[in-house]
């Protein structure tokens, strides 16, 4: 009993080199993580500048409610539901299906060709995604809408950056255009561990390339494909801030105000601290509520769980 | 006979197979690089062909007024030179942080181990959210610093997952204590054991937090009033979304005069900006599968 409680110091003899290494990494995520946790009650309390960050009245769930009966609440729920739920729909097969043909590719040199290719949109920066989307879909000039145009995809008047039944299309399209290479890395990971044996036994079962696609390939990638669906899951409130803000305009405003950018007009813009933290607030306990929801059914019908 | 048969039938599905894979395979590539390309022929053509839709497979009117107006551009190149300066020291903190982390992580007779690591994969899932964090740099008189660029984001959970991981698989244990047997210290062991073999999971999490630290526009829209600050993406947006290409440069007054140039100069900015980031990443691919996995399955 007694060596238990000296142990601690014990301990902190021993291992002072760990400690003095994983210090800085502590701190910084103790302020700058656990720091602005601490700074939610800013949610519940009226900010008050001269008595700080957590010092102004207790004001319960006032601000929540303010959010929860402006028209604003409405608009931006559903804006962000929107936006999210077509990038997962749209978003999540083709980085899956891409994996499976990259993988399937027979010529090494096409392959590597091919894999290098498809991860560079990642590496563009926002900025200049949207700039690039400006250029490709300009109304007069744009090489992608005049090809729409010609092909009688869309009329020809439209402006495909101005229109607001266009934004989620192009935001979605773009998305994909821009991460999907990225975001099948992990499956061919996965898909290259998938044993030879399988494969063989296979071809001995007399399975076309197709078939074994299908029943060795697919089987192998499914806990993958879970794993990231749950993962999504927790963002399906977190729509970009970055290219959604970069690019809303006047036009497109109805369907472009999101929660994050809202809670940036709010809270940043107009100095409505309070308010602003209870939006955002908001925003995180709905994705960590759909994140919890989806890692326990996944652990009931499949077994498989985040942690 | 009939085995033949089967087997004829299903080379041939075999063939048809490959064939619609490598065709998919070819438009998933041009798909990806035409936009790339054609930004690229487009900057050093006329840009009334470009607006005309007649540049489409290769430059005309080949000319480099968008190159030389750039660098005519104060603004373009203090917004380099900060980026480069957020970018460098922002990634070697990164890396001084996060590679120490990492490696304490790894040690499975650490007792505070998994005490800190769960307080480190909290913060994947729950945060403060944006104003909680704004006010909190504010009230440590970080707004309209340099350092903010610098410190913000300096640990990534995600990447010390990675790390960790890779130190843990590929680190032998044994290796460990024999060095300790030897009278070796951590700081020793982790100098000049660690680091050395450790170059693939290194190399990919700097290519993360570089091209992180250079894309980088949130934080100083968030936290930089100052012009003198800002880095190359607010510049780019600038020049790039907001329209304002020949602000500073030429008259206004021009109408689509201007508007021409503006355009060519749109396409160099974008390339200018962008090529450092995709020169680098093709060096790094090959770890990028087994990086990206290993942190994946333990994450």
């Amino acid at each position: 009993m007694r060596q238990k409680t000296k142990n601690p110091l014990l301990a902190l003899k021993k291992d002072w080199q760990l400690w003095v290494m994983i210090l800085p990494a502590l701190v910084y995520i103790l302020i700058f993580c656990y720091g602005p946790m601490y700074g939610i009650q800013l949610a519940f309390r009226k900010y008050d500048y001269s008595k700080g960050l957590t010092g102004g009245d207790w004001v319960g769930l006032r601000y929540f409610k303010q959010y929860f009966d402006s028209p604003m609440f409405y608009t931006t729920m559903k804006n962000t539901f929107v936006i999210s739920f077509f990038s997962l729909v749209g978003g999540f097969p083709v980085p899956i299906l891409l994996a499976l043909v990259i993988n399937s590719l027979r010529q090494n040199k096409l392959k590597r060709v091919v894999q290098t290719a498809v991860y560079m949109p990642y590496f563009i920066s926002t900025v200049v995604m949207v700039a690039i989307l400006q250029i490709m879909l300009s109304p007069t000039t744009g090489i992608v809408s005049g090809l729409l145009k010609s092909l009688h995809l869309i009329p020809s008047s439209v402006n495909l950056l101005g229109t607001p039944s266009a934004f989620v299309p192009v935001y979605v399209i773009s998305g994909i255009w821009q991460s999907a290479g990225w975001n099948s890395i992990i499956f061919i990971a996965a898909l290259s561990s998938v044993d030879g044996q399988l494969y063989d036994a296979a071809k001995v079962d007399g399975a076309s390339r197709l078939q074994q696609v299908i029943h060795v390939e697919l089987p192998a990638i499914v806990p993958t494909i879970i794993i990231l669906l749950i993962m999504n899951m927790g963002r399906i409130l977190s729509v970009g801030f970055e290219k959604t803000f970069l690019m809303q305009n006047d036009m497109n405003l109805t369907v472009s105000q999101v929660i994050s950018t809202y809670t940036f007009n709010v809270g940043v813009q107009s100095g409505q601290f309070s308010f602003g933290s209870a939006v955002g607030l908001f925003n995180t306990v709905v994705n960590f509520v759909f994140l919890i929801l989806a890692n326990t059914v996944s652990k009931r019908v499949a077994d498989i769980s985040l942690m | 006979m009939r085995s033949i048969a089967g087997k004829m039938k299903s080379d041939r599905s075999d063939r048809i197979y490959y064939i619609c894979v490598t065709a998919i395979a070819i438009a998933a590539l041009i798909i990806v690089l035409y936009p790339i390309y054609f930004i690229v022929i487009a900057s050093f053509s006329n840009s009334n062909l470009v607006n005309q839709g007649k540049v489409i497979l290769w430059p005309k009117g080949v000319n480099f007024y968008g190159y030389r107006k750039i660098l005519d551009r104060s603004d373009i190149w203090l917004g380099y030179k900060n980026t480069l300066f957020y970018t460098i020291a922002g990634t070697m903190l990164n890396l001084a942080l996060t590679l120490p982390a990492a490696y304490v992580l790894a040690q499975s007779k650490f007792r505070a181990r998994r005490v800190i690591m769960t307080l480190f994969v909290i913060t994947m899932y729950f945060g403060g959210g944006m104003i909680p964090t704004y006010m909190l740099v504010q009230s440590l008189h970080l707004t309209n610093s340099v350092f903010t660029m610098v410190i913000m984001g300096a640990v990534s959970v995600y990447n010390v997952i990675i790390t960790r991981t890779f130190f843990e698989s590929s680190i032998p244990a044994d290796l460990h204590e024999a060095a300790v047997l030897d009278g070796c210290s951590h700081f020793r062991f982790f100098l000049s054991i660690v680091l050395p073999l450790s170059k693939a999971v290194i190399s990919v999490i700097t290519l993360y937090y570089a091209v992180g630290h250079w894309n980088d526009f949130f934080t100083a829209l968030l936290y930089l009033n100052k012009d003198e600050y800002q880095p190359l993406q607010t510049i780019l947006r600038n020049i790039l979304i907001s329209n304002q290409a020949m602000a500073g440069t030429t008259g206004v007054g021009e109408g689509s005069y201007a508007q021409q140039y503006a355009d060519q100069i749109k396409f160099a900015v974008i390339i200018v900006s962008t090529v450092p980031v995709l020169c680098i990443y093709p060096f790094i691919q090959k770890y990028f599968e087994k990086g990206v996995m290993i942190g994946a399955v333990k994450g």
